[in-house]
């Protein structure tokens, strides 16, 4: 059974047709990296599968439950109820862009926050948790700071452990590494791969074309809210892509 | 004057600082709740609250608060014998005893906090609307309830950004309760004057401006404490 499947999905803003006819499924396991030029719609298509944007088309399962189909009297979509949806959110973990952090409590409270008021776990019980994935973050001696005293680097790996915390089945993550330098990539390149091997099932939105080549199980090249080419990455990063394929990684490797 | 004279002046504005200070303490107190939820009506999505709010704000922002305070007061007798009154309003009206001895302090109450809803409203709303959006998306994202958000999440950073301009408020209200003496109600300011005719003298308004500058100096360093406190964070 597949974890996550979309099927013809499309969204518009609008006249503006974002995502047009999106499918892919993703497996148990698998590690899936989404590139392309920006304003191609990836982000787009993560927000729509973590209900922060209203799909207008298409069909969304996650974990075997589905949280939107198309209206079967006509246009547009029907969601599922509001429990189930919230059923379907709680499998899901997404890591921001900007971090997204709680500036206003410790990097501890904020990993413990959303197991103790969402999942009502004992406060004992979730701090153990959080300092687990701390130190498997390397961050265990910042438990007190608050998000202002770290480095980006820091912050994003305190809010992939935030993600982690209500133990999501599949992790998403929407350029996790575009707001920071190179150097405090490659740390968060590094717990990624780490989530990899642990057997993380992961959808990845990022720029990095060597680390998507690296760990990805399945490439999915978007453009103008298509997807142009979906495949493993030594076909879209080899001499079988599609031409399109090529002349963006070429451009892009071009910076 | 005496120093005897100032001695009892300044004992009696001492006793006077009681009406000033409930004025000051029950606007606060009914005030800051009332304008968080007007902030939160103006920001209802569905229209006609939103702009029937915004015109509530409009009014108390737009007039004087001597003139409200005026209004606040007369109203009821008036309306109570005006022609033309709907009879509903008139029965609702004969609940409130105009002789009664808290009359005036409610009347002054009633436009204080009308008025000071307003002004607060409009700092919380800027204070609720300066939080990113990325913080309700983090919130969602971690499948928090709407309600667990405001309070959990959002509020706690707003009371944060808004110290400042609710600093500048509360600092301009004590000084703003001397406006309760339009109706009579007997505060420092009202006191101040009267003993002003009774000896021809400057003294006891200078007396008086020393009381509201005390006040307004022990507030200013207890905002800048508090400001202090909340800066554990950025």
């Amino acid at each position: 059974m597949a974890m996550l499947e979309v099927k013809n999905l499309r969204k518009c803003f609008g006249d503006l047709e974002v995502l047009k006819d999106i499918s892919f499924n993703v497996e148990k396991g698998e590690v899936v990296a989404i590139i392309g030029p920006s304003g191609s719609g990836k982000s787009t298509l993560l927000r729509c599968i973590n209900q922060l944007e209203k799909a207008s088309d298409g069909k969304i399962s996650v974990c075997g439950m589905d949280m939107l189909e198309d209206n079967p009297k006509g246009s547009g979509v029907v969601y599922a109820d509001a429990r189930l949806l919230r059923d379907i959110r709680l499998k899901i973990g997404l890591v921001f862009q900007n971090f997204n952090l709680f500036p206003h409590f410790s990097v501890l409270r904020n990993i413990t926050e959303a197991p103790m008021i969402v999942l009502k776990k004992s406060k004992e019980e979730a701090e153990k948790t959080a300092i687990e994935l701390l130190k498997k973050m390397g961050l265990e001696a910042k438990a007190d700071s608050y998000p202002c005293e770290l480095s980006g680097g820091q912050q994003q790996r305190v809010s992939i452990a935030r993600a982690l915390a209500l133990s999501p089945e599949i992790l998403f993550f929407d350029e996790p590494t575009s707001a920071l330098d190179p150097e405090l990539t490659g740390e968060i390149l590094k717990v990624i791969r780490k989530l990899a091997d642990d057997g993380m099932t992961m959808v990845i939105v990022t720029h990095e074309m060597a680390f998507a080549r690296d760990v990805a199980d399945k490439v999915i090249f978007m453009e103008n809210g298509v997807i142009v080419e979906e495949g493993a990455p030594e076909q879209l990063f080899g001499n079988d892509a599609t031409e399109r394929t090529k002349q963006f990684l070429q451009r892009f490797s071009q910076g | 004057m005496t120093s005897q004279e100032i001695l009892n002046v300044v004992k009696l504005l001492l006793e006077y600082l009681v009406p000033t200070l409930k004025v000051f303490g029950f606007t606060l107190l009914f005030s800051v709740p009332l304008g968080m939820v007007v902030a939160l009506l103006k920001m209802c999505k569905f229209k006609p609250i939103s702009y029937l709010t915004n015109i509530y704000i409009l009014i108390m922002r737009g007039t004087p608060l001597m003139l409200q305070v005026i209004v606040a007061f007369y109203a009821v007798p008036m309306l109570k014998n005006g022609e033309g009154t709907p009879q509903f309003i008139v029965n609702l009206l004969n609940n409130i005893d105009i002789k009664d001895e808290n009359y005036m302090f409610n009347a002054v109450l009633v436009a204080f906090v009308l008025n000071y809803a307003a002004y607060f409203a409009e700092i919380f709303r800027g204070g609720i609307e300066s939080i990113p959006k990325g913080q309700y998306e983090a919130a969602a994202a971690l499948s928090m309830t709407r309600t667990q958000t405001f309070f959990k999440i959002i509020l706690p950073q707003v009371v944060k950004r808004v110290v400042p301009a609710s600093a500048n408020e509360v600092i301009t209200l004590v000084k703003d309760t001397s406006l309760a003496n339009v109706v009579a109600y007997a505060e420092i300011t009202l006191k101040a004057k009267q003993q002003m005719q009774l000896y021809s003298s400057l003294v006891p308004l200078f007396i008086a401006g020393a009381f509201y500058f005390v006040l307004a100096t022990v507030l200013t360093i207890v905002f800048s404490y508090v400001e202090k406190k909340l800066d554990y964070y950025k």
